[in-house]
């Protein structure tokens, strides 16, 4: 591909638009990888709607940012502008491959924001304001959300340096052959590696409670009630009903919430940025930390993304060996998850423990085949890093077959039927599902709420498309539904391990060319797949160095967060704890 | 009719109890069937995977047998052998790690020529993931993953800075913890030492050859560009004299004071060799059973 064509002819005829937006389109990028149209900023809305509208696009993936300063590829030669916004959207009717948008930003620029046509932008919009300092016009409420208001700066920003910074990329020139290595002890955090933005006064600062949608939220004036007022209380962020450090911002009146806004960060490390720092290889043990539940679903997903981008084959035993293990970790996760809504409702640890049992024996096995019950940097572009030991085949067909089969069985017997479960759950936390779609849900969530959209059936990739599985789904998107839906999704992984572990072949398990020398051609990719709580998506840009250019994780617990709100307001205090536990969040996702 | 789910809820516990109970039964005088004891009331225990009822290792008292592929801080390989180190400062380790917690100092003659040997070689276990790159790229075998996880220490710095004595282990060691590895490895190392000696040989023959020619070179001149924040070279030494003092505050409290760095490290690979072997009899008691 030529500099030219990054931003000729604009071919609006493959977008599938009206004549009367065809000029919106401005450019394409990236043809060779993962094509994306390139948008006119004052048309992106128009564009947004009618995607949306008429060619059934209703679910907005993916938003986030690319900052090109420095940029090393071909493709740029003639842009200026700095900044690009990516959407990435999908047809949860239809199913199949993605549509992806860029539109460019130069510095200090504004962006129509995509909120009044995606609510689910609201937060994705806010991470891109707080890491890159791009402003978007008409945002309901455009804070600073991952990092606190006194911080300087947009830390994703090619030209921003992290505290501690060394270079670049890895691998440090200190290190060897002659080893300075430079203690972080030495480098004062508090003194010169801190700065705030320019008239900001830290000891002056106070922290502002009421946000927008809190401060703004309505009086329940027509109800008959003694003379109460509304006051703000935050939940968390140390409690454990958090699942983490994590905070709840509510405006409560009596017991009920008026409104509620989520705030997190405290576990924020800016994992994109040391992302890429990192050769490719590197992000895959950090991609453990995630969704620190499901590192073999992590593992996969970053496998996925690299492997379209540099167009990596995966040996056939590899590919079950993946299934195998990703829906081991289905299993362990929506286990979990169950016991811990459980726990949310006041039933102390014997579900959760009942739950997480099972969990245990599955946790002995990734220990033994890949060293580690949590953290299992298991997968590797092009397969697995190393084949099962000696008889764990037996094993996991033992728990596939029997074990599991029966402990979920138990669970079912234990939680299903019980009335105080259907009584705390029954028609709490209710969204209607286009509203969920909406708001960028995705995961056992919307499946609770009836509609049948399971990546692994409507995008299928590894090699699912070879089992005989079924989505469940339930009608009511309640917190019951959520709970149960995860019980029955359980049973089908159980049903895919019992087919994936009788048919795996035996071969290779890792292909050629992955290593840690990997060079990822120039462009980009968003790589997605269905993990345990919902569409986990990885968006990589490469400038064919051995680092990404971008690495962006679009992580289901966090976008899963913009329904935290809406699904609260008009609950109790005590039921927007298990609507949180509902939605199934690991913080090291949400702050990454 | 209201109240049958609860009841039903009830049955199940009903049973977790009575499955603890007859497990407990069984299993008397072990908690656990295939556990072994080390004596001091300790045990290593492997829960099989149809255990019902409870499943709780009682930890320190219990610990689990880790399966071979366990990782958690590498450790460096010491040919017992051959009586010397495997590794060869290639340095590719401390290029593939990804937070970039090794580093290297390439050992020189006496000519201040560069050798295949490591004068320096430090892991910084506080922030070591325990991902296990350091090790799949290294192409000497050199540097395996160690399975001792109980390494906690009152400071970061500097005990968890990990030097070369303390990473270093015998291969003793190593094959009782990797023995399936160890096994394939052996037999692979063996087709390929004949060739390897050879060449090495030769290199070495090579290298001495050019080293007589050349004189000193000046090793000090890299020294002088050390910004402030980076430690000096006198400044590691006096922190590796300080490591090594610890160490043997520690190990020697009725030792004698003086001659004992030799002692205290041949002493650590006894420790280490023994340790082997007890591992090595319990994989096989596991296996027996
Ligand atoms: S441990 Fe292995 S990879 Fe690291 S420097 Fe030594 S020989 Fe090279
Ligand atoms: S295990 Fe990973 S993090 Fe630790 S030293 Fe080796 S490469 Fe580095």
């Amino acid at each position: 591909m030529t500099e030219g064509t990054a931003v000729a002819e604009a071919p609006a005829n493959n977008l599938g638009l009206e004549q009367d937006l065809s000029d919106a389109v401005v450019g394409t990028w990236a043809e060779d990888t993962e094509p994306a149209f390139v948008i006119a900023p004052d048309r992106i809305l128009d564009v947004l709607t009618r995607l949306r509208d008429a060619h059934g696009y209703d679910f907005l993936s993916n938003l986030t940012c690319v900052d090109y300063q420095g940029y090393g590829g071909k493709l740029r030669a003639d842009i200026d502008a700095r900044l690009e916004i990516v959407y990435n959207l999908y047809s949860t009717r239809r199913g199949g491959g993605s549509i992806a948008l860029h539109v460019r930003v130069p510095e200090d620029d504004t962006v129509p924001s995509a909120t009044s046509v995606y609510p689910g932008a609201n937060l994705q919009e806010r991470e891109v304001y707080d890491l890159y300092g791009v402003k978007f016009d008409g945002h309901p409420n455009l804070r600073r959300i991952l990092l606190w208001d006194g911080f300087n700066g947009h830390p994703m920003r090619k030209d921003w340096h992290e505290a501690y910074y060394e270079e670049d990329a890895k691998p440090f020139r200190s290190r060897h052959p002659k080893g300075e290595y430079a203690f972080h002890e030495d480098k004062l955090p508090w003194a010169k590696n801190t700065t705030y933005p320019a008239g900001w006064d830290p000891d002056s600062w106070q922290e502002a409670v009421a946000y927008v949608p809190v401060s703004q939220a309505p009086q329940h004036e027509d109800e008959p009630h003694l003379d109460t007022e509304s006051i703000v209380v935050n939940l968390g962020p140390h409690h454990p009903s958090t699942h983490g450090v994590f905070r709840m911002l509510t405006r409560v009146e009596g017991e009920t919430i008026l409104a509620l806004e989520p705030e997190m960060g405290y576990l924020h490390r800016n994992h994109e940025k040391i992302g890429e720092r990192n050769t490719w290889l590197m992000n895959m043990p950090f991609t453990d930390r995630l969704d620190y539940l499901n590192s073999m679903s992590n593992n996969w997903a970053y496998a996925l993304a690299v492997e379209k981008l540099a167009d990596i084959e995966v040996p056939e035993r590899a590919e079950y060996l993946r299934v195998i293990m990703a829906e081991f970790t289905r299993i362990v996760n929506h286990t979990w998850s169950i016991g811990f809504i459980l726990n949310d409702l006041g039933a102390l640890q014997t579900p959760a423990l009942y739950a997480i049992e099972e969990r245990e024996m599955i946790l002995d096995l990734f220990e033994a085949v890949s060293g580690a019950r949590m953290m299992c940097n298991y997968m590797r572009f092009g397969g697995v890093v190393r084949d099962l030991p000696e008889g764990w085949h037996e094993q996991a067909a033992y728990l596939a077959n029997e074990r599991l089969p029966r402990a979920l069985d138990e669970l079912d017997r234990l939680l299903t039927e019980n009335e105080i479960l259907k009584a705390r759950g029954r028609g709490v936390g209710y969204l209607a599902v286009e509203d969920l779609i909406a708001l960028s849900v995705s995961g056992p969530m919307i499946r609770a709420g009836g509609l049948a959209y399971d990546i692994r059936k409507a995008e299928p990739y590894g090699i699912y498309d070879r089992f005989d599985f079924d989505i469940p789904t339930l009608p009511n998107s309640d917190i019951y539904d959520r709970y149960y839906i995860r019980l029955l999704e359980a049973m089908e992984s159980v049903r895919i391990l019992q087919q994936a572990l009788r048919d795996m072949p035996e071969g290779e398990t890792l292909g050629g060319r992955g290593g840690y020398t990997l060079r990822a051609p120039e462009g980009e990719v968003y790589g997605r797949l269905e993990a345990p709580k919902g569409e986990l998506g990885f968006y990589l840009s490469s400038d064919g160095k051995t680092q990404p250019w971008r690495y962006h994780v679009r992580s289901p617990s966090y976008i899963n967060l913009n329904a935290l709100g809406p699904m609260s307001v008009g609950y109790k205090v005590a039921d927007a704890i298990v609507i949180l536990g509902a939605i199934d969040i690991v913080l090291g996702e949400v702050d990454r | 009719m209201f109240g049958t789910g609860l009841l039903k809820g009830l049955g199940v516990t009903l049973k977790h109890a009575l499955d603890t109970f007859e497990d407990d039964r069984d299993s008397v005088p072990d908690r656990y069937r295939g556990s072994l004891d080390l004596g001091n009331n300790r045990r290593v225990i492997q829960q099989p995977i149809d255990q019902e009822g409870l499943l709780t290792i009682q930890y320190p008292e219990e610990k689990r047998l880790l399966p071979e592929r366990f990782r958690y801080i590498p450790m460096l390989i010491w040919d017992s052998e051959k009586q010397e180190d495997r590794c060869t400062a290639c340095g590719i380790c401390a290029k593939v790690c990804p937070p970039q917690c090794i580093w290297i100092v390439r050992d020189s003659d006496e000519n201040g020529k560069p050798v295949t040997r490591c004068s320096e070689f430090y892991i910084d276990a506080a922030v070591c993931m325990s991902c296990s790159f350091c090790v799949e790229f290294c192409p000497f075998d050199a540097i395996k993953m160690n399975h001792d996880y109980e390494l906690a220490v009152y400071d970061r710095y500097p005990q968890l800075v990990y030097d070369m004595e303390e990473l270093t282990v015998p291969l003793e060691y190593y094959a009782a913890l990797w023995p399936t590895q160890y096994e394939e490895e052996q037999a692979r190392r063996k087709e390929e030492e004949e060739q390897k000696r050879k060449q090495e040989e030769e290199k070495a023959a090579k290298a001495a050859a050019r080293a007589a020619a050349k004189s000193a070179a000046a090793a000090t001149d890299s020294a002088a560009a050390q910004a402030a924040p980076k430690r000096s070279a006198a400044e590691l030494q006096a922190l590796a004299k300080e490591r090594a003092a610890q160490r043997q505050a520690q190990a020697a409290d009725a030792g004698g004071s003086d001659d004992d760095a030799a002692a205290a490290k041949k002493a650590r690979m006894e420790e280490l060799k023994r340790r082997a072997q007890e591992r090595a009899r319990q994989r096989k008691e596991e296996n027996g059973q």
